[in-house]
């Protein structure tokens, strides 16, 4: 009991550092290193953690299966809407410089948004395999 | 504005639909879905066919940047043939999927096949269209994934084990391309296939580009089953969903063969190939193709099975028609992409059928069935005539050039393979003839007929096999513009 | 020896290669097959990211001061190839289960034996 008393005090501290690591890494790869699937892998790291420590059917309520799905379509589709926005807004496919009213921002929102969609599936479809596979053997 | 970006549309179309698949509702919502984005597909791909027939060429740049720093896809003729196929293959799958994958897959997972489907699709024309070997890669390993999970969703276990020694085959030969793809870069220092067509020659005594060159074509001749290297494709046709297998037969095979025509011809030029034993070995290696699967086809008890080692044995066909070197053999080997994609399409829609209303494929349960569902049964010799080679159907054309290709070199022992063969696909399909027409049922239950969704796409294909065997404008046209474009390179 | 030490990089590039390759080949146990592909393709990445070393070049990320970066495609590249890998692997995995469930092993032996006896 007191092991798992440290664990639950330990993880219940860390949890929110490690969210907030995902975000840094998400939102700064355009200037370090970073980007979608980094940030992805390590804020499904955070709730791969919590299930661990505080089993699988909680980790089940804060996350239910059928939004995860939902959100591994939905970073998808950001991904590809970006594409057919610049393609609606008269360039090629992902051409950035149409996004915004000079190229510089244009390139900057292009591939935040690009990023952040590819930190949605990514962290999303890492939760959709732990689930998967963890509750397998219970069933 | 869909003309300037018609390719793009091709590949982003199925990429979108994917995702919105995966979420609907399970029952007929996600197949109507999958059926339409194909049919789209398969007008885009028409319309972009007759934009590029006459010689022209389309070149897109992604995110606009120019080549070669940035990704294009580049269409000529010979890509633009074979994505014709792909869309072409996937409209005639669809209608056939509905009745078929609703009998074969679990209800709860509908949705999720027709998302792994399209992006499967998507896979296969997006390695059709691009123009960088590098995104060539990737869309390979998107179509190589979906495929694997596609075939692990057979009803029996052994499609778990099938689709897990594809994966690891797979893997394998996809790591191998991404080898060669490292040391031609690091060689040239671009990645797109016109600017390294360009720069290649430079360096052509480099053991790096020797190297890389092998790397590449083993790599690539794991997916399209070159002889030795086919050891994953009867296992994985044979337990696949039916609907599955009819796709994969049809297409992936084929853009395999495109990616090695467009990497040994385009990339490496006819000059590396004159300099290297590549010739000889794509000879040697087809023709062991040929005799090899044949007799293992004429064994086998399973009627899938026999029709996978066949599906082998025509693809070393094609890579003896690359063995000659000369336009006459690449001219019967991009024809017989075509006619195989028809042909085999048609021969695994018909046993798809009879498996849809006895639930097996072994031969020994085949016995008078043929009695029973007349329709499918024409079907299936129709299209093994077709396969065998008779004349008036579309297998006639590809051996016919094949044999001209032999006699153009003087090649006599290579002539009687190409007939030795199909006497050999005479003795397989001839199995399968007279157990379903010949022998009477074991049992005396009576079997009906395979419903219309079922039979039509089947026919559409089997009457497809017979026009192009008697008009072969389009195939012979489309071949010998792709002869061109690949020979003559760089400019 | 500069061929030796001039060249280590690719030296250690064949070593995970054939170790990769060796235990996909020659292992019978499914997990222990997809471990090799991954050390196979884990030596692939090496050879990239070796061969886009710039000598005397920083990490190819904009800073002040640096004139001299090392090459940002190959990165680029392996990063791509790293989720195909992962990709893969979790696939593998998945289908690794699903044998366990449908033939109760997965030593590749048994399960051939369990197989040719249908």
């Amino acid at each position: 009991m007191t092991d798992n008393l440290i664990l639950r005090v330990i993880a219940k501290l860390l949890i929110p550092i490690i969210v907030l690591f995902a975000l840094y890494v998400q939102f700064h790869g355009d200037f370090g290193p970073g980007g979608g699937f980094q940030a992805g892998v390590i804020f499904s790291v955070a709730f791969i953690l919590y299930a661990m420590v505080y089993g699988l059917e909680t980790a089940q309520r804060v996350i239910p299966e059928s939004v995860l799905r939902l959100l591994a379509s939905l970073g998808v589709l950001i991904y590809a809407g970006t594409g057919v926005a610049t393609l609606a807004l008269g360039g090629n496919f992902l051409d950035y410089n149409f996004l915004a009213a000079n190229p510089i921002a244009g390139q900057h929102v292009g591939i935040i948004v690009i990023e952040l969609g590819v930190g949605i599936t990514v962290s999303a479809v890492m939760l959709l395999i732990f689930f998967t596979f963890a509750g397998r053997g219970q069933s | 504005m869909i003309e300037t970006h018609l390719s793009l549309l091709l590949v982003v179309i199925p990429l979108l639909a994917a995702p919105v698949t995966a979420i609907l509702p399970n029952g007929r919502l996600p197949w109507l879905l999958t059926l339409l984005v194909s049919w789209l597909c398969f007008a885009l791909a028409i319309w972009q066919f007759m934009m590029v027939m006459d010689g022209s060429v389309i070149s897109y740049e992604l995110g606009g940047w120019a080549p070669p720093w940035g990704i294009e896809y580049r269409i000529d003729t010979v890509n633009a043939f074979v994505a014709l196929i792909v869309a072409g293959m996937a409209a005639i799958t669809l209608p056939y999927a509905m009745l078929s994958v609703e009998k074969e897959i679990p209800r709860d997972k509908l949705s999720l096949f027709y998302a792994t489907f399209l992006l499967c699709i998507d896979g296969l024309l997006g390695i059709t269209l691009t123009g960088d070997i590098f995104n060539l890669f990737v869309f390979l390993e998107i179509s190589s994934l979906s495929t694997y999970t596609l075939i692990s969703m057979g009803q029996k276990r052994r499609a778990l084990t099938a689709a897990y020694q594809y994966l690891i085959m797979g893997t394998i030969g996809a790591t191998f391309l991404l080898i060669g793809i490292g040391l031609i870069y690091a060689e040239t220092g671009t990645l797109n296939m016109m600017d390294l067509s360009a720069r290649l020659p430079a360096v052509f005594g480099h053991r790096t580009v020797h190297t890389a060159f092998a790397f590449i074509v083993v790599g690539v001749g794991l997916k399209l089953a070159m002889f030795p290297l086919h050891l994953w494709l009867p296992n994985a046709y044979t337990y696949a969903p039916s609907a599955v297998t009819v796709f994969l037969a049809a297409t992936a095979t084929k853009v395999a063969i495109y990616v090695m025509l467009r990497l040994v011809f385009t990339v490496f030029t006819i000059e590396f190939v004159y300099v290297t034993p590549t010739d000889s070995m794509f000879m040697l290696l087809g023709v062991l193709g040929v005799i090899v699967a044949s007799v293992y086809a004429i064994y086998q008890q399973d009627a899938k099975r026999v029709l996978a080692y066949s599906s082998v044995a025509q693809v070393g066909y094609i890579l003896m028609g690359m063995g000659f070197a000369s336009a006459m053999g690449l001219t019967a080997s991009v024809i017989h992409m075509f006619n195989h994609a028809l042909m085999k399409g048609a021969l695994f829609m018909a046993v798809g059928a009879m498996v849809y209303r006895i639930g097996s494929s072994q031969i020994s349960q085949l016995k008078g069935l043929g009695r029973q569902m007349p329709w499918t049964f024409a079907a299936l010799v129709i299209a093994g005539l077709s396969l065998i080679g008779v004349p008036g159907t579309a297998g006639f054309i590809s051996k016919w050039y094949l044999v001209l290709a032999a006699i153009e070199q003087q090649a006599w022992f290579i002539a009687i393979v190409i007939l030795g063969g199909s006497l050999m696909a005479v003795i397989y399909i001839w199995k399968l003839v007279e157990t379903l027409f010949f022998q009477t049922a074991t049992e005396d239950i009576s079997i009906k007929e395979a419903p219309l969704s079922l039979l039509v796409p089947t026919w559409i294909l089997v009457i497809a096999n017979i026009y192009f065997g008697i008009n072969t404008e389009l195939t012979v046209n489309a071949a010998e513009a792709a002869v061109n474009i690949l020979e003559n390179v760089r400019q | 020896m500069e061929y030796l030490h001039g060249h280590y990089n690719y030296w250690i590039v064949i070593l995970l290669m054939m170790v990769g390759f060796y235990t996909v080949i020659s292992r019978g146990n499914l997990i222990k097959k997809i471990a090799g592909l991954n050390i196979f393709q884990t030596s692939v990445f090496f050879l990239y990211i070796s061969i886009g070393n710039v000598t005397g070049g920083t990490t190819p990320i904009v800073a002040d001061g640096f004139e001299q970066y090392s090459n940002p495609l190959p990165h680029v590249l392996i990063l791509t190839a790293i989720v195909v890998g992962v990709a893969t692997t979790a696939l593998g995995l998945a289908l690794v289960v699903r044998i366990k469930e449908a033939y109760g092993t997965i030593e590749e032996e048994e399960i051939h034996n369990q197989d040719e006896s249908l």
